[in-house]
């Protein structure tokens, strides 16, 4: 069989339904097996967001991503793509072109050292030089992207292994003597965790993305119910428990409400599940949580101890760590604790002033929150960021998808095309930057395309935001390359001439029905929200500052 | 502080990259860095000396061991022995040959080769024993020199082994 059929019949057998990408010379074969194959390929008109879409549609469905890219520039394109999902741990499978064995290193046309470049954005990467290691190292690749702590996986194909012939034999077995993720937490440290929790009179559980990652939000709502404990959880972990859930506190850092943050840095005991302590969750790390013993369950063993001191640490899987933990937990009162925090979040909600001339960001977010509370949402990066991260109160996993790690400008909006691809009867919201949404834009052409009715939702303030806002508050209101002078651009006019609809909202009192109208109509939509221009983001911990000096804007 | 790492791997194309630029890209310090394959063709054993606290050598490790095509990962910063090779090539003429062999006798080193006016002398030891040979031979002009880095096996019954 040629090589390249294997391939697809490969990707069949690991289940595979949906293919981003864009063909090319080294890749031609491949995408020549794939004209026969049931699988659907979504062609996107740039590499890297056909990596993002691979990537939505991995978040939003729990499943591996696949993207095709050529060599070369086709490879190089997916670089941003390949990086946002792995500072996220998100499964992908990234399928490249190369020139063909004998030219590598030659500097043929359209050659780039792709596995070379990948290295340190991927959890493990290939170059197959022997087509009779090929349907081993596709085995793998999914087995290794998708287990453990997730990550994308790229495997890079000469293209004279594609037109290859081999035999069809997938292997079951997969043999990684180098790599034994680790499962099962400790029993005696998992004792010794349940012990400090139920001694502990003010614990806080802090969840991340792993939480989703494992699948462990009903276990990690026991646990949290069973204490009681508080729960905060980090920008990946949004979706871990309902944020409507009494104990939630919604997460916390950088621009965290006040009182999650609060709650945390007054804890006598936090329980960490499957985050990593990131700059913008912790503040300043030394000053993080000064009272609380720390417990710190992920399956990476690498990130226990990497950036705050851990008290406890168990390796394992969330889910199984967090269901046998809570067999060692006894229900306890601290009646003063969740007073304590009750007020706090009643002295200090997120706040903002909506009044009758300009639309204000929050308002439109509360606004899709009202109307589409169960919608999946993705966001670009910056100021829309952490709007939507604020106002819209995520109930499940998989529900908010946004570039956490790297900050991917761009992400959100093919983000919410593999998203809808995944999931075509639900609807799917980008909210987006006019800055962000600019670096991704020629993907309303897929969308009409392939009809993926996604809603781009523009807070358009004609500025990178968020640099503003911190060029405001610590550069003296030196606005050095921050305003997008485009007031006469009309996205409306750019949706349209893509072929989907557009539309611009200038006034608060249109907002309401321009969200309602937009969400009856099955198509690619762009709303272009004209909102406040100036309006900043609060509350905020200024970079480098404890999550105690959280500053909010002086009324 | 410097720490001795030893490290079994797949011996696989490419795989001292991935260590290499795993050094570079977590900002660690490499000292030395010394590969060759085990008894067994298909692993092969780095021995890398890193500088760094506690806290930057054990992140070392755990993210060596993140590495899919490494095998094994141990500390072998105590109680082990530890060995570089070094060749030096030093000025030498009829009035000075002896003594320079002479020295070479008490640091158990063997001459390589002689020319008329060098002698080429191969060293191994320790980082201290090869230091100070090499500043004992300074006086007499070093005209090239060239060491391993250092490869090390722990003491006693401890054995670095890949279970596969």
């Amino acid at each position: 069989m040629r090589a390249a059929d294997a391939i697809v019949k490969a990707l069949e057998y690991e289940g595979v339904e949906h293919i981003f990408g864009i063909p090319g010379g080294a890749i031609i074969e491949v995408y020549d097996a794939l004209y026969d194959s049931s699988i659907e390929h979504i062609l996107t008109r740039h590499e890297q967001a056909a990596v993002h879409a691979a990537d939505g549609y991995a978040r939003a469905k729990g499943k591996t991503g696949v993207a095709f890219a050529t060599s070369g520039p086709g490879a190089t394109n997916t670089v941003t793509g390949i990086a946002t999902a792995y500072m996220d741990s998100s499964p992908l499978v990234v399928m490249t072109g190369q020139v063909p064995k004998t030219m590598i290193g030659n500097d043929a046309f359209q050659e780039a050292d792709t596995t070379g470049i990948t290295m340190p954005i991927t959890k493990h990467n290939y170059l197959v030089t022997d087509e009779r290691e090929l349907l081993k190292v596709v085995r793998e690749a999914f087995y290794i992207a998708s287990t453990g702590r997730p990550g994308p996986v790229l495997i890079d194909l000469p293209k004279d292994v594609t037109t290859a012939d081999i035999e069809f034999d997938y292997p079951v077995e997969i043999n990684l003597p180098g790599y034994k993720p680790k499962i099962k937490g400790h029993p005696k440290q998992i004792k010794n965790a349940a012990e400090e929790i139920v001694k502990s009179e003010r614990p806080i559980i802090l969840a991340g993305g792993g939480v989703i990652l494992s699948n462990a939000c009903e276990e990690l709502r026991k646990l949290a119910e069973t204490i009681p404990a508080f729960v905060v959880t980090t920008l990946m972990g949004k979706g871990a428990i309902p944020e409507t859930h009494p104990l939630s506190l919604g997460f916390i850092g950088m621009h965290g409400s006040k009182y999650a943050n609060y709650a945390v840095m007054d804890a006598d005991l936090i329980l960490a599940v499957g985050c990593r302590f990131s700059d913008r969750t912790t503040g300043n790390v030394s000053e993080f949580a000064p009272e609380a013993k720390i417990i710190h369950i992920d399956v990476d063993p690498a990130e226990i101890g990497k950036n705050v001191r851990v008290d406890i640490p168990i390796v394992g899987d969330a889910k199984l760590v967090l269901s046998e933990l809570i067999k060692y937990i006894k229900y306890k009162q601290r009646k003063e604790w969740e007073n304590k925090v009750n007020n706090w979040r009643e002295k200090y909600p997120l706040k903002y002033t909506q009044n009758e001339r300009t639309i204000k960001p929050q308002y439109v977010i509360e606004k899709i929150y009202e109307l589409k509370p169960d919608a999946i949402v993705t966001t670009e990066v910056g100021q829309n960021q952490m709007w939507a991260a604020q106002y819209f109160k995520v109930s499940r996993a998989r529900q908010f998808i946004s570039s956490g790690g790297l900050g991917t400008m761009g992400f959100g909006f093919p983000a919410a095309m593999g998203a809808q691809v995944a999931f075509p009867e639900s609807t799917v919201v980008d909210i987006a930057g006019d800055g962000s949404f600019m670096m991704n834009i020629q993907e309303l052409a897929t969308c009409v395309d392939y009809k993926i009715p996604v809603k781009v939702c523009i807070l358009n303030n004609m500025f990178l935001g968020m640099v503003r806002q911190w060029q405001e508050l610590f550069y003296d209101e030196r606005y050095s390359e921050t305003c997008l002078r485009c007031k006469e651009m009309s996205f409306e006019k750019i949706a349209e001439g893509f072929g989907a609809v557009g539309m611009t909202v200038e006034k608060p009192s249109d907002v309401e029905d321009a969200l309602k109208e937009a969400f009856e109509i099955d198509a690619p939509i762009v709303i272009d929200f004209r909102v406040e221009r100036l309006e900043n983001v609060y509350p905020m911990v200024p970079a480098g500052a404890s999550l105690r000096d959280i500053i909010d804007e002086e009324y | 502080m410097k720490r001795i790492i030893a490290v079994l791997v797949e011996n696989k194309p490419g795989v001292l990259a991935r260590v290499s630029s795993l050094f570079r890209r977590r900002n660690f310090n490499i000292d030395s860095l010394a590969v060759g394959t085990t008894d067994r063709e298909d692993i092969s054993r780095m021995t890398i000396v890193v500088r760094g606290d506690d806290k930057t050598v054990e992140q070392v490790i755990k993210q060596l061991n993140k590495l899919i095509e490494v095998i094994k990962v141990s500390d072998l910063s105590e109680n082990s022995v530890n060995r570089i090779l070094a060749l030096i090539k030093v000025s030498a003429n009829t009035s000075n040959r002896g003594e320079i062999i002479e020295i070479a006798n008490i640091f158990r080193a063997r001459i390589v080769d002689v020319a008329r006016d060098s002698l080429i002398i191969e060293i191994t030891g320790d980082e201290d024993k090869i230091n100070a040979f090499t500043n004992l031979m300074r006086q007499y002009g070093i005209k090239e020199f060239v060491r391993t880095g250092v490869i090390s096996m722990a003491r006693g019954s401890k054995v670095v082994e890949a279970k596969v």
